[in-house]
C-alpha cells in the first residue's frame, strides 16, 4: 500500500462547505510543497472547479481517461498559481449515472501513484453517489455546522463510514458564530464534538471573505492568512500533516468589554 | 438560572435555544441510530414491562426504558423498580 493520503470530504447534508474545504484545503497543502490533486467526485453538480477558478480548462475528466481516450495528464487541470495542484473531474454533468464503485478504485489507484494526497470532494446526501465516492476512501473528513440538521446528517454519514471501515474519521466545524455560541443560541463546540464523537480537526468561523473568494474564483487560501476562515484551513492543512496547532476558541473571538458583560449576564445566581 | 435566564424570564423573552437544539439532536440521533421510532420504542417498552412482571411485581408508574447515547453507542436502557413483597 502506498503512503498516498486518500481523504474523502463528506457532510451528509448539502451547502455545509465540503466544496470550499476541499478547495482550500487543497491550495493550503499544495503551498506546503505537497503534491496534491482534487477530485471532483460529485460530477452531476460539479462546482469545484468554478471556486478553483478552472472552470474554463477542464477538456477531459476521468471517464475519458478509464476509457482510454485520453491520458492522465491530458485530464489533470493543472491550477494556474499553485502548481503542486491538480484538479480531476470525475465527469461530465451530462453524463449521469456512469460512476461506479470501480471506476472510483481505478481513478485513484492511478492518481495514487503521482500524488501524496487526493481529495475527494464527496456529493451531498447518502446514496449511490456517496458511496461510489466513498469507495476509494482511506480517511474522511466529515463538514458540519452547528446546526440541527446538519449534525443529524452528519451523524448518518459517520456511521455509514464506520461500516466502512474508513479510518480515522475527523470532524471540521465550519460557519461558527462566536457571537451566537456566546449567547448560548448556537451548539457548542462541545456540543457537537459530544454528539457525534469525533475528534475536531479544525473549527471555521463565518467569514464573508469565503463569499468574496468563491466569487473571484480564488480559494482564501492562496492568500495571507488575514480573515478568520482563511486562518482556519491554513491550520487544518497543518494539522492534516501532523503539526501541532491550538485549535480556535471561539469566547476569545469576542473580547472586550460586551463579552465581560455577556460573561457577568451568564453567572449563576442560584 | 443565570441572570440571563432571569432578566429573559422578566421581559417576557424566548430562553437562548441551543440547549433545546442539543436536546432534541440527542433524542432524534438515539431513535437514528437504533432505527427505532417513539412509536415502536413505546410498543417494545410495554411488552418488556409485561414479560417483567410475569416473574416480579414492579412498580408500572416508575418503570422507564429508553435509550441513551455515549460516545456514538446507544444502549437500551430499562429502569424497572421490583416492589418489595415484605
Amino acid at each position: 500500500m502506498s503512503t498516498t493520503r486518500i481523504i474523502l470530504i463528506c457532510s451528509g447534508k448539502g451547502g455545509v462547505g465540503k466544496t470550499t474545504t476541499t478547495a482550500n484545503l487543497g491550495i493550503a497543502l499544495a503551498r506546503r510543497g505537497v503534491n496534491t490533486v482534487v477530485l471532483d467526485a460529485d460530477f452531476g453538480l460539479r462546482n469545484l472547479d468554478l471556486l478553483l477558478g478552472l472552470e474554463n480548462r477542464i477538456v477531459y475528466t476521468a471517464q475519458e481517461v478509464l476509457a482510454e481516450t485520453c491520458r492522465l495528464e491530458q485530464a489533470l487541470v493543472k491550477h494556474k498559481q499553485e502548481p503542486n495542484l491538480a484538479l480531476l473531474p470525475a465527469g461530465n454533468p451530462r453524463m449521469l449515472e456512469w460512476l461506479t464503485p470501480k471506476d472510483m478504485k481505478a481513478i485513484v489507484a492511478l492518481l495514487e501513484e503521482s500524488f501524496d494526497y487526493v481529495l475527494i470532494d464527496c456529493p451531498a446526501g447518502i446514496e449511490a453517489g456517496f458511496k461510489n465516492a466513498a469507495a476509494a476512501a482511506r480517511e474522511a473528513v466529515v463538514v458540519t455546522t452547528p446546526e440541527v440538521a446538519a449534525v443529524r446528517d452528519a451523524d448518518r454519514v459517520i456511521g455509514l463510514l464506520n461500516t466502512q471501515g474508513v479510518s480515522p474519521v475527523q470532524l471540521v466545524l465550519n460557519r461558527v458564530r462566536p457571537k451566537m455560541m456566546s449567547t448560548q443560541d448556537m451548539l457548542s463546540v462541545d456540543d457537537v464534538t459530544d454528539i457525534l464523537a469525533l475528534p475536531l480537526l479544525g473549527l471555521v468561523f463565518e467569514d464573508e471573505q469565503v463569499i468574496v473568494s468563491t466569487n473571484r474564483g480564488e480559494p482564501l487560501t492562496l492568500g495571507p492568512a488575514n480573515s478568520p476562515a482563511a486562518q482556519a484551513y491554513t491550520n487544518i492543512a497543518g494539522r492534516l500533516q501532523g503539526d501541532d496547532i491550538p485549535l480556535m476558541d471561539p469566547a476569545k473571538a469576542r473580547q472586550g468589554l460586551r463579552a465581560k458583560m455577556r460573561k457577568l449576564m451568564q453567572t449563576k445566581i442560584f | 438560572m443565570t441572570l440571563q435566564d432571569l432578566i429573559d424570564k422578566l421581559l417576557g423573552r424566548q430562553p437562548a435555544s441551543a440547549d433545546t437544539a442539543r436536546q432534541r439532536l440527542q433524542l432524534v440521533l438515539a431513535h437514528d441510530r437504533s432505527d427505532l421510532n417513539p412509536e415502536l420504542l413505546d410498543q417494545m417498552r410495554r411488552e418488556i414491562l409485561e414479560v417483567v412482571s410475569r416473574y416480579v411485581e414492579i412498580d408500572l408508574s416508575e418503570g422507564d426504558v429508553s435509550l441513551e447515547t455515549e460516545d456514538r453507542v446507544t444502549a437500551l436502557v430499562a429502569n424497572l423498580p421490583i416492589r418489595r413483597t415484605l
